[in-house]
């Protein structure tokens, strides 16, 4: 029995791998766990039109996304990466020596980064130096001399907020909206002290050292990848606050609120015309060489680039995208549907 | 009692404590010992069972609404003109009509006094973005719909179950909800009308993933895990036992075999993950085996499981006397014939117990799975083992991290199938044991 049983095994296997070689008939998405939801949306929408199968679409965080896109060409790579940032040099490069040429940047929108804290919270309003200055690694001290952060409440940050103890959950080092919250909040709250600033200049690693640690103490508490759990932390802890991206907070508006930053409440509008300071670009690409291989992709890209997906009206904006402005989208779906090649990035 | 002689006619005077007035002494410490343990072990046993009962009951009481889904009653017209323009019922042109024009309409005359394009984008958001499958499927089972007025049943959107189940706060203010005061007017007179009716949630057993949680359900998952256990157990099972039978019954005792056998234990308590990134270097990288298919999610669970089933078989194998070896050698049974004739039938139950408990461990693994690219998302149900597919625990992680609300009982309502069959195999390892097992 057992021997039938090998046998049988070992055919399937063999029937597997043969039929591996044939050709792919649905398309293959990689990249960033932010823009899965919005990708995911689009390949549902998509593989009900039935004319194509449902795209299998893959969260791998955007460098690993990156990674695989550009392996090569052919039905064992995947067709699309979906990324949190715009594609660096040094991929576009590792992209071209594998000879993948030719690939479409689509700019989808903007996602915002909140610090949210529970509607019974203590309704707080950071710029962004409070926030570096409670949660850096180190922070200078009234003569400019770099110490390890001494901060304990927000008061010690900033004497006009209260006396609460800094609690801050977000997400670990391996999360993309981690890089985004320390290069955007924490970098930019660092340069408003200009003895950091002017290290900028001198020594640009130390500037990026300092600007971009966070504090290891138990005040800035990573709480895992799971933005749900935050949430629900934040509800039993009033004087905690969390970060993550702003679908969560739309999707529960009845329990938490986001903290105002500069002034600025995250919301939609706000984001949208970029005076909340904490927002990015979300992008996907296109590999142009697949086009006509495997079929669909461009009625993917049409189908993303649509306004009925896309547009601020659009299914997407319901899963929490903040569209583009109407020229630029405008602009953005034309060299989408065209398959316009990217250039090589400068950075 | 059995020693008196001595102590008794020792000199009465003797000042010198007897054992026994030692022993008395103790007693009352040692006793009390005896009862702090006993204290100790049941409150460890009763603090266990108190946190598994506080996870059980947190899980089914965030899941067990799930089950229900809620359905809004529309009467729809199937207006022939719009769907079948031609009038001659070509399937192509009613697969391809538009039905969500349909819905849109259907819920428009349901309500004539909602005008105004806001007002009416809240108007169908209480019908979900699946209602038009629904309607198109109906029209092509029963094409004789065509033409009439029907009460259907269509599935409600996913604000409004969460409302209908209590999990929106209605006292809330307007601003602070996600449902707004208008579609809280048009779900309260629909209740009125008995339009609105929570019904048992077959989809969810049916449906593969979605984005939308209304329409998400885990039969794609369910299919994929189905695939990659079945090719896992073909795979490991076998090759387990036969490694088993070898090392036990037929390998010489040396250096090389100990060598084996300390590596096989230590295998059986190697992080999953690293099985993953061992199938994604392996499998993947060099022979080419198709990312995200159960093949490869079973070739790498089967390597997690080999070391399980293999030190389960060979302690089963081991547990059946040298009699009976014996006595088949004896009336001339060849070294084969007695381990597959003989030796291996009664050690089965074992053998039996560590695969099903095995495959239980594989059932719930997704660590491993998370690098060979089955943490995707997958609508349509897998056909082979070739497929894209996911698996139950990682369709679970998947959801756990969706923002929409309507998530978190699904993700509750997902966990509690998963234990179900966990319990299940646990439950059938016992029983086998219990059944089948010979003690010698």
């Amino acid at each position: 029995m057992n021997k039938t049983l090998l046998v049988t095994a070992m055919t399937l296997a063999a029937a597997a791998l043969s039929a591996q070689a044939a050709a792919r008939d649905a398309i293959t998405i990689v990249g960033s766990s932010t823009v899965f939801p919005f990708s995911t949306a689009v390949a549902e929408n998509f593989g009900r039109g039935g004319k194509f199968k449902t795209p299998k679409v893959e969260s791998t965080g955007t460098g690993g996304g990156m990674k695989l896109f550009c392996g090569g060409t052919g039905v064992d790579h995947p067709d699309i990466t979906n990324a949190s940032r715009a594609m660096k040099a040094s991929e576009f490069e590792s992209c071209e020596k594998n000879g993948v040429k030719g690939i479409t940047e689509v700019k989808i929108g903007y996602d915002g980064i909140v610090i949210a804290e529970s509607k019974s919270g203590l309704d707080m309003t950071l710029t962004l130096k409070d926030i570096f200055t409670a949660l850096a690694k180190d922070v200078p001290d009234a003569s400019g001399k770099l110490i390890p952060n001494p901060n304990k409440t927000w008061k010690d940050v900033n004497p006009s907020l209260p006396d609460a103890k800094i609690e801050v959950l977000g997400p670990p080092p391996t999360s993309g909206t981690r890089d985004a919250f320390v290069e955007l909040a924490m970098e930019g709250g660092c340069n408003a002290y200009p003895s950091i600033k002017d290290l900028k200049k001198t020594d640009e690693k130390k500037h990026k050292a300092v600007c971009q640690g966070v504090r290891e103490d138990g005040a800035f508490i990573e709480a895992g990848e799971n933005d749900n759990l935050i949430v629900q932390k934040l509800v039993a802890n009033p004087k905690a606050l969390g970060i993550f991206g702003y679908s969560f907070l739309e999707q529960n508006a009845d329990k938490i609120r986001g903290v105002k930053v500069g002034g600025v409440a995250p919301e939609y509008d706000s984001i949208a015309s970029g005076d909340y300071p904490i927002s990015r670009s979300i992008y996907f690409y296109v590999k142009n060489a697949h086009v006509g291989t495997i079929p669909g992709i461009k009625e993917f890209v049409t189908e993303f680039t649509s306004d009925k997906a896309w547009g601020p009206d659009g299914y997407l904006a319901d899963k929490g995208l903040i569209a583009l402005p109407d020229a630029e989208r405008k602009a953005e779906a034309q060299s989408a549907k065209a398959l316009t090649p990217m250039e090589k990035p400068a950075k | 009692m059995n020693n008196p002689a001595p102590a008794a006619s020792a000199p009465p005077p003797a000042p010198a404590r007897r054992t026994i007035d030692i022993v008395n002494a103790s007693l009352k410490r040692r006793y009390a010992r005896e009862a702090r343990f006993r204290f100790m072990g049941a409150s460890a046993v009763f603090l266990g069972l108190l946190f598994v009962a506080v996870l059980f009951g947190d899980i089914v009481s965030k899941g067990y609404t799930a089950f229900a889904q809620t359905y809004i009653q529309v009467p729809v017209y199937f207006d022939p003109a719009t769907l079948d323009p031609d009038g001659n019922r070509d399937p192509q042109t009613l697969a391809n009509a538009d039905y969500l024009g349909l819905v849109k309409a259907s819920l428009r005359t349901l309500f004539p006094r909602v005008t105004g394009r806001p007002q009416q984008r809240e108007l169908y958001a209480l019908i979900s973005a699946g209602a038009p499958q629904q309607i198109q499927t109906m029209v092509r089972q029963y094409p004789s719909v065509l033409g009439t007025t029907r009460d259907v049943w269509l599935i409600a959107g996913a604000d409004v179950d969460m409302l209908v189940k209590g999990q929106i706060d209605r006292e809330l203010p307007e601003a602070d909800r996600r449902i707004k005061d208008s579609t809280l007017t048009l779900v309260d007179q629909l209740k009125t009308e008995g339009r609105i009716e929570q019904r048992f949630n077959t989809g969810f057993f049916t449906n593969g993933t979605s984005r939308e949680p209304e329409l998400a359900g885990i039969a794609g998952a369910l299919a994929g895990t189905f695939y990659t256990l079945a090719l896992t157990l073909l795979l490991s099972f076998p090759i387990g036992v036969g490694a088993a039978l070898y090392l036990q019954e037929f390998a010489p005792k040396n250096r090389w075999t100990d060598l084996i056998e300390v590596n096989i234990n230590n295998l059986a308590a190697v992080p999953s993950i690293v099985f993953g990134l061992l199938g994604l270097a392996v499998f993947i990288n060099v022979f080419g085996v198709p990312r995200s298919t159960p093949l490869v999610g079973a070739l790498v669970l089967a390597l997690m499981t080999l070391p399980t089933i293999i030190i389960a078989s060979r302690a089963a194998l081991q547990s059946v006397p040298p009699s009976i070896r014996e006595a088949a050698l004896g009336v001339g049974a060849s070294p084969l014939q007695t381990q597959f004739h003989h030796v291996l039938p009664l050690a089965l139950p074992g053998i039996m117990t560590g695969a099903i408990i095995g495959m239980a461990r594989a059932l719930g693994e997704s660590a491993p799975l998370l690098m060979i690219g089955m943490i995707a998302f997958i609508v349509d149900i897998p056909q082979g083992v070739t497929d894209s597919a996911t698996v139950l625990p990682v369709q679970i992680y998947l959801w756990a991290d969706s923002p929409e609300r309507g998530f978190v009982e699904r993700t509750s309502a997902a966990i509690l199938v998963l234990l179900g069959f966990m319990v299940v195999m646990n439950l059938a390892a016992v029983l086998l044991r219990r059944r089948f097992e010979r003690r010698w």
